[in-house]
């Protein structure tokens, strides 16, 4: 440590264009997301409204919340296509338990569990799905994005089949059965903040813990990173990776709970093509398809960027068409400022180390 | 840049040549700076005309930056490249080729799901009308696996060869290009003795028709059968080129180790307590019959160094895999202590106090996008928890401690792992295995790729953790190295043990010959009765 504190005491702060730019390119995401709120408040005077950021900030949780279990899953240079469909499946399950309640053909009687229960129900069934994504990827080595891709079709089709393809509607039980209060979930709000973004916020802090300060962020980091390596000082790669489906498939439930509890209706086709949503929220953070590089921070405002892009072209009344034209962009331009940051990094990491070797000129000698 | 060797390297000498000679292509000057090291320092080399132009060095001296140079594959700092006395740029490999430039590398650059015929004639398809022309394609195959006494069927796919048939399909895919010159990389390493011989002699009717050849082998014999002059480079400079005729292997090696050796080398007495590890019938089966590892048995003292040597294949890295837990498969008892290890995985082997330095860092070793503190880290992370997060102060100070024992040389140990040098770099993975607090470690080949300088580190360190009581398993293929640092050295050969020596029994001979028991080359003079 000496070398490194002598080191910096002799080169004292200069803020050359290099630290400027490297600023820049570093915070980024951030900027883009100052930016995207400016232009869009200066040009529709309704979008700094209270209603306004009400129903944007329910559309960025929404999304926000599949985009984190996706960074999990990408740090660890997976993919999990199924989020979309798991959305959609968990919210039919949480509907017909509510509406229908578990038939007991055997003793010809009908239970309707309490609503805690039905949520309960669908987070564990959602953190199944993903269980099944992940032993499926790590038994039997099928590719993340084709066990996930079967998984997609797979649980889409058990969200029809669940009611013949109709919606389960009014789900909001009946107080004689006592499974009333599910809408409340995504109408309640606490301090005028909204369920939805609570939960958000909640997931996102203790996300960002697992990732920064536990042994198995660490291990999700190394496995994205290099897996070989990972297993050879210990690392138990298979159960780590399941977990990490695991963890996206339990926020994708929770995202089901939500849109049902909003519409206070399931429908099989909730939540259709939210995978590209979150894995778009994902790579404009920051984080690396190619695993280890990025984090949940980055995802958060990844996220906000593509959902307040999305709906402030709304409220100006860009086509639909035009939309997906300026997202795609985005996301792409997203990633060529990212490799321009790494590969910056990069050079200045090497400096350093130049520097480093040449107040050292006895390097080989040591 | 070797400070440790006292006299000045020699000044780059002409050869001393009665009968001038045609210079074909002239590596000029050349210097190559890497992060971290010299690799080349005002490197000139010379490939003469229908010779064959030999270039040895040690591990690490420079020859695969150079040849890779030549090649067009990497990019010298300065120094320029001469093609008929007139210079050329080879920015890419194709650009090589363009020029008449052809390589076989040491690693194998075949595609294996293609077949043989697609693999000679990749990029370089014959074409009839567009269309890939199969038949006149399957012809020169045919005809050049006739060249090369091999019958080798051209639509087999490369994955179904054995390595020394790939090495065949390398050296007729460079044989169908229109080569001036032709950089072969240790072409021999996976071949056996006739198919050597073999090569010899398509080499020859190659210099006939004026092709040069620069041959690159770390077998010595061989260099002076085939060789018809030698440059010999040594921590990035030439420091010798001679006519074949006016040397021999001793001289060879002398002027590829230096006088540096013994510092470089170190031993330290120290003593050998109890037996720490012992192994019992370790059995690895291969892959479609036969065994990797065939019964081995054998103990390990505390605060010993046990050498393991042997030939590419011989089994002593499975070994050290079977020990550090990465191969569930293998059978055998290992005890530990005298306690049974009984879990066969690697986080299990590394709480019993097993721990590997795996062979091929780049692979094994590092997690590119982590810095240095985590990388550092990544095994020993439990040891920092709190109940559930990992406590900051102490995950630093490990990692401080551990940079100032083994004079890591980081800017800050957050800086990326991808921006030290090789030395350090392996550096890192040795605080990684020490820092899980190991009984035994086990080290395969661990100074392959780094500066003599960074060598004469680890084995410092070696030794130091030998004094300090650690039961350490030293895998390497040099010999000096081995037998320089080794308390007692197991010769292994395809699988079996096939010699034991204490440090004083020990010769280069002795060695060498044990590592050749069973392969056929030597079949003769050992006979093939030492299998048990």
């Amino acid at each position: 440590m000496n070398t490194a504190k002598v080191s910096s005491a002799q080169h004292p702060r200069r803020i050359g264009r290099t630290d400027i730019l490297q600023f820049i390119l570093y915070g980024r995401a951030f900027i883009a997301l100052i930016l995207v709120v400016l232009i869009f408040s200066i040009l529709s005077p309704q979008f700094l409204s209270t209603q306004n950021m009400v129903i944007m900030s329910k559309h960025v949780a929404q999304n926000a919340l599949l985009a984190i279990g996706m960074t999990f899953v990408i740090l660890t240079a997976g993919i999990d296509l199924s989020v979309g469909s798991i959305v959609g499946l968990t919210a039919m399950i949480a509907g017909g338990l509510i509406n229908e309640g578990i038939r007991l053909d055997f003793l010809g009687a009908v239970v309707y569990p309490h609503t805690w229960t039905i949520i309960l129900i669908s987070l564990m069934a959602g953190t199944l799905m993903g269980a099944i994504n992940g032993i499926v990827i790590t038994r039997f080595r099928v590719a993340p994005f084709i066990a996930t891709l079967g998984m997609l079709y797979v649980a889409r089709g058990f969200a029809g089949l669940r009611n013949n393809g109709y919606t389960f509607a009014n789900i909001v039980g009946r107080p004689e059965f006592g499974n009333t209060g599910f809408e409340r979930l995504g109408a309640g709000d606490f301090l005028g903040i909204s369920y939805s973004i609570w939960i958000m916020a909640t997931f996102a802090l203790v996300a960002w813990l697992v990732t920064k300060r536990l042994p198995f962020g660490r291990h999700v980091y190394a496995i994205g990173g290099n897996e070989r390596a990972a297993e050879l000082s210990g690392v138990r790669v298979n159960p780590t990776k399941v977990a990490v489906y695991m963890i996206s498939g339990f926020c994708s439930a929770m995202v089901g709970l939500i849109i049902a509890s909003e519409l206070v209706a399931a429908h099989p086709a909730t939540g259709e093509s939210y995978e590209l949503n979150a894995i778009a929220a994902v790579v404009l953070g920051g984080t690396s398809l190619a695993g280890g590089r990025g984090g949940i921070g980055g995802t958060i405002i990844g996220a906000f960027v593509i959902g307040i892009l999305g709906d402030g072209l709304v409220m100006l009344g860009v086509s639909s068409f035009w939309q997906k034209v300026i997202k795609g962009a985005v996301i792409v331009l997203a990633v060529i400022i990212d490799q321009a940051q790494a590969r910056m990094q990069e050079r200045i990491a090497l400096q350093k180390q130049q520097e480093l070797s040449s107040t050292l000129p006895n390097e080989t000698n040591a | 840049m070797n400070l440790i060797d006292p006299t000045p390297l020699p000044e780059f000498l002409p050869p001393r040549n009665p009968e001038p000679q045609q210079i074909v292509l002239r590596a000029d000057n050349i210097t190559k700076v890497f992060p971290g090291t010299l690799a080349l320092d005002k490197v000139t080399f010379n490939v003469y005309g229908g010779k064959v132009n030999v270039l040895v060095g040690e591990n690490g001296a420079g020859k695969s930056t150079l040849m890779k140079i030549l090649a067009g594959a990497e990019q010298p700092t300065s120094g320029r490249i001469l093609l008929d006395g007139k210079e050329i740029r080879l920015r890419t490999p194709l650009d090589a080729t363009r020029h008449g430039i052809g390589i076989i590398y040491q690693e194998l650059n075949l595609c294996p799901n293609l077949s043989v015929m697609d693999n000679i004639f990749l990029a370089r398809e014959i074409r009839k009308q567009g269309v890939i022309d199969k038949k006149s394609e399957r012809e020169t195959v045919i005809n050049l696996m006739k060249r090369l006494e091999h019958s080798i069927d051209p639509d087999a796919l490369v994955s179904d060869l054995r390595i020394g048939q790939q090495q065949i399909i390398e050296i007729a895919k460079a044989l169908t290009q229109e080569v001036r010159v032709l950089i072969m990389d240790e072409p021999t390493s996976a071949l056996s003795a006739a198919e050597v011989e073999v090569l010899f002699r398509v080499i020859e009717e190659l210099k006939f028709q004026g092709v040069s050849i620069v041959y690159i082998s770390h077998k010595l014999e061989e260099l002076l059968q085939i060789g018809d002059f030698i440059t010999v480079l040594r921590d990035g400079h030439v420091v010798a080129h001679e006519p074949i005729a006016d040397i021999d292997v001793p001289w060879i090696i002398e002027q590829m180790v230096g006088r540096s050796l013994a510092s470089v080398f170190s031993h330290e007495d120290h003593k050998s307590g109890d037996t720490l590890l012992r192994v019992e019938n370790l059995t690895l089966p291969r892959k479609g019959g036969g065994y990797l590892l065939n019964h081995i048995s054998f103990d390990l003292r505390a605060g010993e160094i046990l050498g393991f040597y042997g030939l590419m294949g011989a089994g002593r890295s499975d070994m050290a895999d079977c020990l550090a837990g990465r191969r569930p498969e293998a059978s055998g008892q290992i005890y530990l202590c005298g306690q049974e290890l009984k879990g066969n995985s690697v986080s299990e082997r590394l709480a019993a106090g097993i721990v590997l330095i795996p062979e091929d860092r780049q692979r094994d070793g590092l997690i590119p996008p982590l810095s240095v503190d985590h990388n550092m880290l990544l095994a020993s992370l439990q040891k920092y928890v709190n109940k559930v997060f990992l406590l900051r102060k102490s995950e630093e100070k490990a990692v401080l401690d551990m940079i100032r024992d083994l004079s890591i040389r980081v800017a800050s140990p957050t800086q990326p792992i991808t921006s030290l040098s090789g030395g350090n770099q392996q550096k890192v993975v040795f605080a990684k295995g020490l820092l899980t607090e190991p009984k035994v470690l086990l080290l395969d080949e661990p100074t392959r790729g780094i500066d003599v300088g960074a060598k004469s580190e680890i084995f410092e360190i070696v030794n130091r953790l030998a004094k300090q009581g650690y039961g350490i398993i030293f895998i390497s293929s040099e010999l000096k190295e081995i037998m320089a640092i080794s308390d007692r050295i197991i010769v292994m050969s395809k699988g079996l043990i096939t010699g034991e020596f204490s440090r004083d029994e020990a010769t280069e001979e002795k060695l060498v010959s044990a590592s050749f028991i069973g392969h056929s080359l030597n079949d003769t003079k050992n006979g093939n009765n030492h299998h048990k």
